[in-house]
């Protein structure tokens, strides 16, 4: 138990210095790196809490697929990152009041949870995990028979984010030679080759 | 020395939070606006799982496969936006959308 609350508190320390750095960090570069530290240590946490099916998907959704796609982003675009902090300090009395607002807020909501009333109740009519079976296998049984909708719908989401993504970046340049398969196909002998009679002794 | 659901609900607390401030600090860089939102989605992510696991119901996690999926399709359309407004100003800052007037 002792190792287990260390290792939350290691986690949970590395989890919130990250997400510090990924908002302070001066270079954009930085930042995706610290986020990608953050998902890690938050992936650590879910398997400190028996969810590890959450955690393999985030590490394979959110550092392989979308952190991946900052670091490209951000190497893409030309940014200069000296300019990029001015205004920091400018914000930083309204963004400021409104975080601790939301930090109290938040505070309250944990704190009225922790001290309230007794969740058993609750607990008591959630659907059960069943505890025979794997994390694994108990999220299967449930997101294919009560979710399915649901679950086809985020793949329409994904497929109408892919779409939209190809779309929104795709540009047509003119005067670029491309390859024009249709008029490969139905190109003819007829209209290829000409074939010339060439009388003996006499040249074209 | 118990870690239970207060502890998780912190962490996800304060992550939301520092989300919600640098959203409001970086505003010459959409790219770091992104990330921060990216970090309330892992806020809220963590919720759902502390939530699900210390009131043992699955549902939970089923919702943060629903939000990971959401985060990602944002993730992608959020920065082909960014790229071709990149391509088209030549700068990425908060400042300067304002074409739209709207």
């Amino acid at each position: 138990m002792i190792i287990q609350a260390l290792t939350f508190y290691l986690f949970a320390t590395i989890a919130v210095a990250a997400g510090f750095m990924v908002i302070a960090s001066r270079n954009p570069v930085h930042s995706v790196l610290y986020l990608i530290l953050a998902f890690f240590t938050s992936g650590g946490l879910f398997v400190l809490m028996g969810a590890e099916f959450l955690a393999m998907i985030m590490l394979i959704v959110y550092i392989g697929a979308v952190a991946v796609l900052f670091l490209f982003v951000v190497m893409m675009l030309d940014i200069n990152s000296v300019d990029m902090k001015q205004g920091f300090l400018q914000y930083l009395p309204i963004g400021g009041v409104i975080g601790a607002i939301l930090a109290i807020e938040l505070l309250f909501i944990v704190s009225s949870w922790s001290f309230g009333g007794d969740t058993s109740l609750i607990a008591a009519t959630a659907r059960p995990v069943v505890s025979e079976v794997g994390n694994t296998q108990s999220i299967g049984l449930v997101l294919y028979t009560d979710y399915i909708y649901a679950f086809q719908a985020a793949g329409i989401i994904l497929l109408v984010a892919m779409i939209g993504a190809i779309v929104l970046t795709h540009r047509s340049r003119p005067g670029v030679k491309k390859q024009n398969i249709t008029n490969q196909v139905h190109r003819t002998p007829e209209s290829a080759v000409e074939l010339k009679k060439i009388p003996p002794g006499q040249g074209i | 020395m118990e870690i239970g659901l207060t502890h998780y609900l912190t962490i996800a607390a304060i992550l939301f939070t520092l989300g919600v401030f640098g959203i409001f600090l970086n505003r010459k860089n959409v790219i770091i606006i992104l990330m921060a939102i990216e970090l309330m989605l892992l806020a809220v992510n963590i919720n759902l799982v502390a939530f699900s696991v210390f009131l043992h119901d699955i549902s939970g996690q089923i919702f943060a496969m629903f939000v990971l999926t959401v985060a990602a399709a944002e993730a992608a359309i959020g920065l082909a936006i960014l790229v071709i407004y990149f391509r088209n100003r030549g700068s990425i800052a908060v400042e300067d959308i304002s074409q739209l007037k709207g």
